[in-house]
């Protein structure tokens, strides 16, 4: 682990806002996505067969009609894939046996000369059902009453920081028991009580998940895929088909959006088994948009119960929640996001009493996966709408209410844990100062009101303790410079601010820096998963780390070629320099070829190869009784959003017309970037606040397209965004960096609902807030006829 | 499934290519000539990501079948910049750090081109609507549409 001062100098282009360094080539088509790689003449193509009910037991399957298709290559079963797979709870068969759990669970794989063929072959698979009873309430599911989906819960294997109850539905337990809850009540004088049940929504990555695998006869496996998580996928791959971690190669191209879903293990080990039955041959399964919508993670849905009272002058005094998060049918990163909304439960305030249950349910909706924000945006939505209720109640203004009671440098938090310097306040002021917040503007027209909304969040990295990266930084004879990392680039930026922190550590010009793609567990080195708005700290320290350690490699090497002190040589535009001796010499060469000693006493040096690595190591475990411990996460990036909306009378639809984003990022390695992030997280946020929503019915999704499921457009981006960059240096962060990616869309739902009721004094409570929700919630409170 | 003998021209290139009568452009394109900067979003003419220009009009390319382009111009993403220099439209997009996971990238730059070749000087409500049929998830649509207006000025100044 590294630790570094945050009060060093800041050396370019750390802090400058460079191009991407992936932009030229994804503007002339020339970037590669999964999709775009060429396999030959020999591939194969995969579709599988999936459940067409919610719950059943599979009591008959018959795929003999389809092997003999003629095209067909492979038909593979649950009968191949025994094993368990998992990242937290080792829930799944990669093809389910027995009991499909999910309308869309793979229940046969086949791989053929075409997709045609393989299409027919799946309408030649023979599956006799018995229909179960469903689960499709996660508060239903969480009770005695409800059917079992998962009888064998107690012998799954599991980490030791989730906490599964038998003979329940109950896949993770988390609570929080902090001060006395029930006793507060009576010193309360305001208290606000509601629930709220948030859908589930679908990351919607333009590119859909594309995985090409290929397994030989000396047993090495190769996956090739739209990844977020390449390492994760090789180690639960491996961990699933009992194959060690170096026998599986998962090569990662650009990936064309993430946002959690294409983390984890989703639909590639499908491609890999079928793979293992023709072995030499590349399948590719590529899964179409509407499979995209329910076979792949969607975000998880929410049923969530908040209780909050303050004192006379506004002070929080006390928390009860209850949250039951829709894990559905097996649960791959969900149980871990139930145990990030319990430890973050109190969302970004100090509240002395705190009692939460936070509970993940197995229901018979589509596998819920890690979105953008893991569980925050979900729990902000209602927990942000309580806050200004509460502080209406008491009669004070939303704003000053925040200011009074939001975390501050030094709070206690709700594990226990003490918050380390962050720019909240600072935050929430400034974006209540763009905003202008207390200033009523007219409407745009008569039959329009108007008004404006804030809200803040926060939100932690949530991963294992010990998640680590590593990263490598080779020169090369002209000087340049290769990084290597282990972390995907889905957009967010990292290949670019890994370059820039390279550059600056090491001391050459940007344009010198390139990163090695695509990523290949087979030469990257490690990393975790990217995830969790965690590589500009986590990634970014391993890249520095590597960095410096070429730097001291090359400053050694030039010491001793100039018989100088290291003391006096820096590294400098791509030339070291002396500034005893002022010589100076380019990289150019001498990183490759080494130095010649004066007088031909022969050489030093050779091709420099820096190497990095970055863990951290202090984050601890949490009581399961209290989640009370010293240590519950590495850091909280901390954030506001105000909005102003016009609410149409007539039609009920909103329109947020300006936004306001401000974040502390710790320190913006890239502003521009930091913005965009700030920007397309607001807009991703009004999407899920004004549109979106997964329709399922008994377990069947009602709106798996495009047309059906409407996302955000150009028309509906606010007329303005106005982003601020709040920096409070974190202490173990590069330059004092923290994450940003996901936070940005975390208080958007609960700013646009705040400000709807500014505009028009309803709660419109749980999202989305569409045109015909908002109007029949002006009928019944006869704002409208 | 009867094969067809077509001829087009793509990006300045004359192509002879044999077609099914059920292929798309967009297949012809990405499975028959590797052209893969174009990108396969839905499949149902519903997000844009396939988005060429056909004569000189933006089509969803997985809409149109190879046989109807028999005789036609189509300029894709790979088209767009001659000799290393690239459309000001790919110029600006990079400016304005339009640009996150890039693979809604070529067909917005496809519909931003045939905006800007029929109506030079668009209003911020006229770029909206011309991308209004490309969905982005990354950048919230905001820089895409200042550079759009950018392009718009540099196109001017390059042409007077």
């Amino acid at each position: 682990m590294t630790t570094r001062s945050t009060t060093e100098k800041v050396t370019q282009p750390v802090g400058v806002s460079v191009p991407r360094i992936d932009a030229k080539e994804k503007v002339i088509g020339s970037a590669l996505f999964a999709d775009d790689l060429q396999f030959g003449p020999g591939l194969l193509y995969a579709r599988i067969k999936r459940s067409v009910y919610p719950h059943a037991l599979i009591k008959r399957l018959d795929t003999s009609k389809a092997r003999l298709l003629p095209g067909v290559k492979a038909v593979v079963t649950g009968e191949d894939t025994p094993g368990f797979i998992g990242l937290y709870l080792q829930d799944r068969h990669i093809f389910c046996r027995e009991r499909a759990r999910y309308v869309g669970d793979p229940i046969a794989g086949v791989a053929a000369v075409s997709e045609e063929i393989a299409e027919q072959a799946l309408d030649l698979i023979e599956v006799e059902y018995e229909p179960l009873p469903g689960v499709f309430d996660p508060e239903y599911g969480a009770s005695p009453d409800a059917p079992l989906l998962h009888p064998d819960l107690d012998k799954y294997e599991v980490v030791n920081f989730i906490f599964p109850e038998a003979n329940s539905n109950i896949s993770n337990h988390f609570r929080i028991r902090k001060g006395d809850v029930e006793a507060s009540w009576t010193q309360c004088t305001a208290i606000i009580e509601r629930k709220y049940r948030i859908p589930h929504v679908q990351h919607v990555p333009i590119e859909p998940h594309v995985a090409v695998a290929r397994a030989n006869e000396d047993g090495k496996i190769t996956l090739w895929g739209s990844s977020q998580s390449p390492f994760a996928q090789r180690n639960l791959i491996a961990k699933a088909l009992g194959k060690s971690q170096s026998d599986i190669q998962v090569v990662a191209p650009y990936v064309g959006g993430g946002f959690g879903s294409k983390a984890g293990v989703s639909m590639e080990a499908l491609a890999v088994v079928i793979a293992m039955q023709v072995k030499g041959r590349s399948v590719k399964l590529r899964l179409t948009r509407e499979e995209e919508f329910y076979t792949t993670f969607v975000r998880q849905g929410v049923v969530a119960h908040f209780k909050m009272g303050c004192d006379r002058e506004g002070r929080l005094l006390a928390m009860e929640n209850k949250f039951y998060w829709d894990g559905g049918a097996y649960t791959e990163y969900g149980v871990n996001m139930t145990r990030a909304a319990g430890y973050s439960s109190s969302g970004p305030y100090f509240v002395p009493n705190v009692k939460t249950d936070s509970y993940c349910v197995y229901t018979n909706h589509p596998v819920s996966g890690p979105m953008r924000g893991f569980g925050m945006p979900e729990m902000h939505a209602g927990l942000e709408q309580c806050i200004d209720e509460l502080a209406i109640a008491i009669g004070m203004d939303p704003v000053q209410f925040r200011k009074l009671n939001c975390i501050k440098t030094g709070d206690t938090l709700v594990t226990g844990m003490t918050m380390h310097p962050t720019g909240l306040s600072e935050c929430l002021v400034k974006a209540a100062d763009a905003i202008a917040w207390g200033r009523k503007d007219p409407s745009s027209a008569p039959h329009k009101r108007r008004g404006k909304g804030i809200a803040l969040m926060w939100k932690a990295p949530a991963m294992p303790p010990n998640a680590g990266s590593s990263a490598k930084v080779a020169l090369n004879e002209d000087g340049t410079v290769t990084v290597s990392v282990g972390g995907q680039d889905i957009g967010q930026g990292s290949f670019t601010v890994a370059a820039q922190m390279a550059a600056a550590a090491l001391g050459v010009p940007m344009e010198w820096v390139r990163v090695a793609t695509p990523l290949n567990t087979d030469y990257s080195p490690y990393e975790w998963q990217t995830v969790a708005s965690r590589l500009t700290w986590s990634m970014g320290n391993a890249v520095v780390t590597a960095a410096r350690d070429a730097r001291q490699q090359i400053l050694e090497m030039v010491a001793k070629a100039w018989n100088e002190d290291l003391d006096d040589l820096d590294i400098i535009d791509g030339k070291v320099i002396s500034y005893k001796s002022e010589e100076s010499i380019s990289l150019k060469n001498i990183v490759v070829y080494g130095m010649s000693l004066p007088d031909d006493q022969g050489w030093i040096g050779g091709p420099v190869l820096g190497r990095g690595n970055f863990m951290p190591t202090y984050v601890t475990g949490l009581d399961p009784e209290t989640g009370q411990g010293p240590r519950a996460v590495v850091h909280y990036t901390t954030g506001a959003q105000a909005v102003e909306v016009e609410v149409d009378m007539d039609t009920g639809k909103v329109e947020v017309l300006r936004g306001v984003a401000a974040f502390d990022v710790g320190k913006a390695i890239n502003p521009d970037m930091v913005k965009a992030q700030m920007e397309g997280g607001f807009v991703q946020g009004v999407s899920t606040a004004l549109f979106e929503g997964l329709q399922l019915k008994e377990g069947f999704l009602q709106n798996s397209s495009f047309v059906d499921y409407r996302i955000a457009t150009s028309t509906d981006a606010p007329l303005s965004l106005h982003s601020i960059i709040v920096e409070v240096p974190q202490d173990d962060g590069p330059w004092g960096a923290r994450g940003i990616g996901e936070h940005a869309m975390v208080p958007t739902i609960p700013a646009i609902a705040n400000a709807i009721y500014d505009a028009i004094g309803i709660r419109v409570g749980s999202p989305p807030f569409s045109s015909e929700k908002v109007f029949l919630a002006m009928q019944e409170a006869g704002l409208v006829e | 499934m009867t094969t067809h003998r077509i001829t087009l021209t793509i990006n300045g290139e004359y192509e002879q290519v044999d077609v099914s009568s059920n292929m798309t452009l967009l297949q012809m394109l990405r499975d028959r000539l590797a052209l893969t900067g174009t990108k396969n979003g839905c499949n149902a003419g519903e997000c844009g990501a396939c988005t060429v220009l056909l004569d000189g009009e933006p089509v969803n390319s997985c809409m149109v079948l190879a046989v109807e382009c028999a005789g036609a111009q189509i300029t894709t993403v790979e088209g767009l910049a001659h000799d290393g220099i690239l459309d000001p439209i790919q110029q600006t997009i990079i400016e304005h750090g339009a640009v996150q996971c890039g693979f809604c990238t070529p067909g917005i730059l496809l519909s931003a081109r045939g905006l800007l070749n029929r109506n030079p000087n668009p209003s911020d409500e006229e770029i909206r609507e011309a991308l209004v049929g490309n969905l982005c998830r990354c950048t919230g649509y905001l820089r895409i549409i200042d550079a759009v207006k950018d392009a718009a000025l540099r196109q001017q100044a390059l042409l007077s």
